[in-house]
């Protein structure tokens, strides 16, 4: 497996759209910082593009990846591999460089103005974190969709889709929700939608460290209880490692089925 | 400086003999403004030309306890405490007379329930002194230092910690509290009394207390025409500041930093509220400032930085806002009751999760040349003012509003959406509620 | 050494193989053909793992190989369409293959006698056609494995290398190793297959030489033959 993920990051590392990715953060970092150079205030503007960003760059990367390389794909399963093992490794290898991307885009710029010496060092690694962890996410979504859908078109549109779902939908249909279901007491229908949605899940526990975790108090106890205390940024981080845990799971199940 | 001393020279001269006198040079070098001079002429013609004496306390003098020194004190003699140990309490004073320890003697009130310093008078002042252990009574108003009746009056210089309650002071005119120190663990409202607690006062001086700790840092309860000023009102378990039906009074250059639940103004007229500073009030129901039933004030110059809520305001009107920096707020302004007739002008709103925020007809108010971080217009003339007017309020301010829980949805991407959509064209966002003149640059930007 | 039993396979409502059966003994071509969409291609990928049967046994050397994978290592395959990472050169991906594979390999051999040498350092997405079959010959030919499998091997050669091919796999013949082909030039079948696998509807209809074939057909021409053989 190590072998297979050597040559995907080697292969991404040396394709263009990893270097567009790469350049397209480390100029956001330099322009946030350049506009103003407060760090706190990069960050949140920051947030606001990783958590809408990174998961549609993972989509597209993934599905593309899949589909772009699904021929290498049958010379390396006509080779003495397991075949989950190919699989992972190039998994491992697209979210790898994008996780890369994402770290060195943001934080050349980042130390460059001083991040060490700053109180944001932990709100900026937080935003690492959870970048990283959508990267993972979203990448094995994508890869999920590609290895169900043969068509190379429908697949791009059913992740793509996802995305939209997630990232907008989702929190539409949401907030209608809430909206409707005014009367009742909502703290926990709100945590667990919450936990439904990675993207939401991820701006949240930005979010508390940021600048909600007081106004969090107005949309009731539980939601503060539990977002505020260890315990539950313990839960969060583990809730979306299952956010990947769940989707490899499934994509080795469906490759012991699938034909090429 | 010189100029001031000549000034004071004369009465120096007139004063010589007086015990006023260390008090007069120390406030001559700090200062003091005008209307304190006023002050200290009261003194000057309260007080006769008669002989003054001085009484010296401590362990090894004839006068070893303060209550038998103010007992054989005349008006206008001078005490003065050495440093020790006094376990006293309700030490009455009476009298015209000038208590002042000398390096902090410590007055312990041994968690008795009965005030420290009891007092009744005129012309009198107290400092110097570390007040310790005021006892808790949940009936009586027990404080290191109690004032009733009395007036033309200071006390300054003073420490207070375990205390109660630290001042109360009822029925008082002319009074200058200066440069007290009131440290108190409060935890439960319940259970904790107020800093600088003023009833029924009438042009009275607070400035540059600390008070940390303690229910309410400084309480104000029917009182007018008196000044706060310089005071540092830090963690108090409930208000930094307390104003209820107080009209005309003057609070300025304050800072209030980490109380429960900010500062509280209500049912008063005729307040002048400026450069103070109201920061990191973050709590579930905090605020930097709370407006409740005021009129006719004026609020100019001052900072709200990171509070849940930096001003809510509650059925005011007739206030003039100008100059006000609102930084990385939850909310910047709330209004939660009808206002009417309000002026914003020349205000920063910067970086506020919600610049505003209302939920009835807020059509009389006026927002006019503020500066919006939000604004994203242009100024094709260069003149300084954005060419398209501000809308201050979004659409999901307006939904948080009707339903708190979408808060959660703070940040994301479809907020984002609705709230452009609802800017390029209202529906439920008031079409008249906007800034026609938005300031492309912040208005005297902090350091 | 190779022994397939009952093999079932569909894509959806679709029967590719319908209890196919089939015994390849050791050494020797067999051209595997049959018209569109007979499953010759499922066939060989049942072989390679990359298809799951719905049902049936695939053994070599009597072991099974069903969701196995180390058999792989004594298999060589040359794939349909040679489709590689755009962004690697030649001796990269020789290079990433030969190390994904714990065996000797003589890949400097077959370079020369496809003259890939000029090649070496181009990017894979920049070669033509033919040059990415070659490339996908050497890949296939320069491991010694018992099995060789190639599917459509002639595809964009030019004559020369039609004929280094040829010399390659009667060289692999002579050495006792077995090889499967697939291809719809009979010209190479006539000249090489020492038996015929001809499958339609997805079973074995006709298995034996071409003399066998061409005697059982009434035919001479391979072609016409197989032609026979479908009507």
């Amino acid at each position: 497996m190590l072998k297979i993920l050597k040559y995907s990051i080697f292969d991404l590392l040396r394709s263009r759209w990893s270097y567009v990715y790469f350049i397209f953060y480390l100029l956001l970092g330099f322009v946030l910082l350049f506009l103003n150079s407060d760090i706190n205030k990069a960050v949140i503007t920051l947030m606001n593009i990783i958590i809408v960003l990174t998961p549609l760059i993972g989509t597209i990367f993934g599905v593309m990846y899949y589909y772009n390389s699904k021929e290498f794909t049958e010379l390396l399963l006509a080779q003495p591999i397991k075949r989950s093992k190919i699989f992972m490794g190039q998994y491992l290898g697209i979210a790898l460089s994008l996780t890369l991307s994402l770290f060195l885009g943001l934080g050349i710029p980042f130390v460059f103005y001083g991040l060490f010496k700053s109180a944001a060092i932990f709100d900026f690694s937080l935003l690492i974190v959870v970048g990283s962890f959508l990267n993972f996410i979203f990448v094995a979504l994508a890869y999920n969709i590609a290895l169900s859908t043969e068509n190379r078109i429908k697949g791009f549109g059913y992740a793509i889709l996802m995305w939209l779902f997630l990232a907008v939908i989702y929190d539409g249909i949401f907030m209608i929700s809430l909206i409707m279901f005014n009367e009742y007491p909502l703290d926990k229908f709100s945590l667990i939608a919450t936990m439904f949605n990675p993207i939401d899940l991820s701006r949240i526990l930005i979010l508390l460290k940021l600048d909600i975790s007081a106004l969090l108090g107005y949309t009731g106890a539980v939601f503060k209880d539990f977002f505020g205390t260890n315990f539950g940024f313990i839960i969060s981080m583990f809730i979306l490692f299952l956010w990947v845990f769940l989707p490899v799971l499934r994509m080795k199940f469906k490759l012991k089925k699938k034909d090429f | 400086m010189s100029y001031q001393c000549s000034v004071f020279s004369i009465q120096c001269s007139a004063f010589s003999y007086q015990f006023v006198i260390p008090t007069v040079l120390k406030f001559s070098r700090e200062r003091t403004t005008r209307n304190f001079l006023l002050l200290f002429f009261s003194f000057l013609f309260s007080t006769t030309f008669s002989q003054t004496k001085t009484i010296n306390v401590c362990a090894t003098c004839d006068v070893k306890t303060i209550k038998n020194a103010i007992k054989i004190a005349k008006d206008n003699d001078t005490i003065f405490v050495k440093k020790g140990i006094y376990k006293e309490h309700k030490i009455n004073v009476n009298k015209a007379i000038h208590i002042i320890g000398e390096d902090y003697p410590i007055l312990d009130g041994e968690n008795k329930t009965e005030s420290i310093f009891a007092i009744k008078a005129a012309n009198f002042s107290i400092s110097g002194f570390h007040f310790k252990n005021v006892g808790m009574s949940y009936t009586k108003e027990i404080a290191a230092i109690f004032i009733s009746k009395s007036n033309n009056f200071v006390i300054k210089d003073n420490k207070m910690d375990h205390v109660f309650y630290g001042f109360i002071l009822q029925r008082t005119k002319y009074g200058l509290l200066q440069n007290n120190k009131i440290l108190g663990e409060s935890k439960t409202e319940a259970t904790s009394g107020n800093g600088i607690h003023l009833w029924k006062c009438e042009n009275m001086r607070i400035e540059k207390n600390l008070v940390s700790g303690m229910r309410d840092g400084i309480y104000l309860e029917f009182v007018t025409d008196s000044h706060v000023s310089h005071n540092t009102s830090i963690k108090n378990v409930r208000y930094g500041l307390h104003f209820m039906f107080s009209h005309k009074n003057e609070y300025h250059h304050n800072e209030f930093k980490r109380n429960g639940a900010g500062v509280a103004v209500m049912f008063s007229k005729f307040i002048k509220m400026h450069h103070n500073t109201f920061h990191y009030n973050w709590g579930t129901a905090s605020y930097g400032l709370l407006l409740k039933e005021i009129n006719d004030a004026e609020i100019t110059d001052n900072v709200f930085e990171q509070n849940t809520i930096g001003i809510n305001i509650d059925g005011c009107n007739r206030i003039t806002y100008k100059n006000n920096h609102f930084i990385r707020n939850g909310w910047a302004l709330k209004f939660t009751g009808g206002c009417y007739t309000n002026l914003f002008e020349y205000n920063n709103f910067m970086h506020n999760a919600f610049d505003l925020s209302y939920n009835s007809r807020l059509n009389d108010n006026k927002f006019e040349a503020n500066y919006w971080s939000e604004y994203n217009g242009y100024d094709i003339d260069k003149n300084g003012i954005g060419d398209v007017a501000h809308r201050p309020v979004k659409l999901f301010s307006y939904v948080v509003n009707k339903t708190p829980e979408t808060l959660v949805l703070l940040r994301s991407l479809f907020v984002d959406i609705i709230n452009f959509s609802e800017k390029v064209s209202p529906v439920f966002t008031p079409d008249n509620l906007k800034d026609e003149k938005p300031l492309m640059k912040p208005i005297n930007p902090l350091e | 050494m190779i022994s397939i039993k009952n093999l079932h396979k569909k894509f959806g409502k679709l029967t590719v193989l319908d209890g196919l059966d089939l015994e390849i003994n050791k050494g020797g071509i067999f051209a595997i053909l049959g018209p569109n969409g007979s499953g010759k291609t499922t066939l060989i990928k049942c072989l390679l793992g990359m298809v799951i049967p719905n049902k049936g046994e695939i053994k070599i050397d009597d072991k099974s190989v069903l969701n196995k994978w180390e058999y792989r290592n004594n298999l060589n395959y040359l794939p349909q369409i040679a489709n590689f990472p755009t962004n690697l050169s030649v001796s990269e991906l020789i290079n990433m293959v030969k190390n994904l594979r714990p065996k000797q390999a003589n890949e400097q051999e077959l370079i020369d006698l496809f003259g890939l040498t000029p090649f070496l350092n181009k990017k894979l997405g920049n070669l033509s056609g033919g040059t990415k079959q070659k490339v996908n010959l050497v890949l296939t030919f320069m491991f010694d494995s018992e099995l060789i499998i190639l599917d459509e091997p002639t595809t964009g050669l030019d004559p020369i290398a039609l004929i280094h091919l040829k010399e390659l796999i009667q060289k692999a013949k002579t050495n006792g190793k077995t090889i499967l082909i697939t291809t719809h030039i009979m010209s190479v079948v006539d000249e090489i297959a020492d038996e015929i696998v001809f499958l339609l509807d997805g079973k074995i209809y006709f298995k034996g030489s071409v003399t066998a074939l061409k005697k059982q057909t009434n035919q001479t021409n391979l072609e016409h033959a197989i032609a026979e053989l479908m009507s």
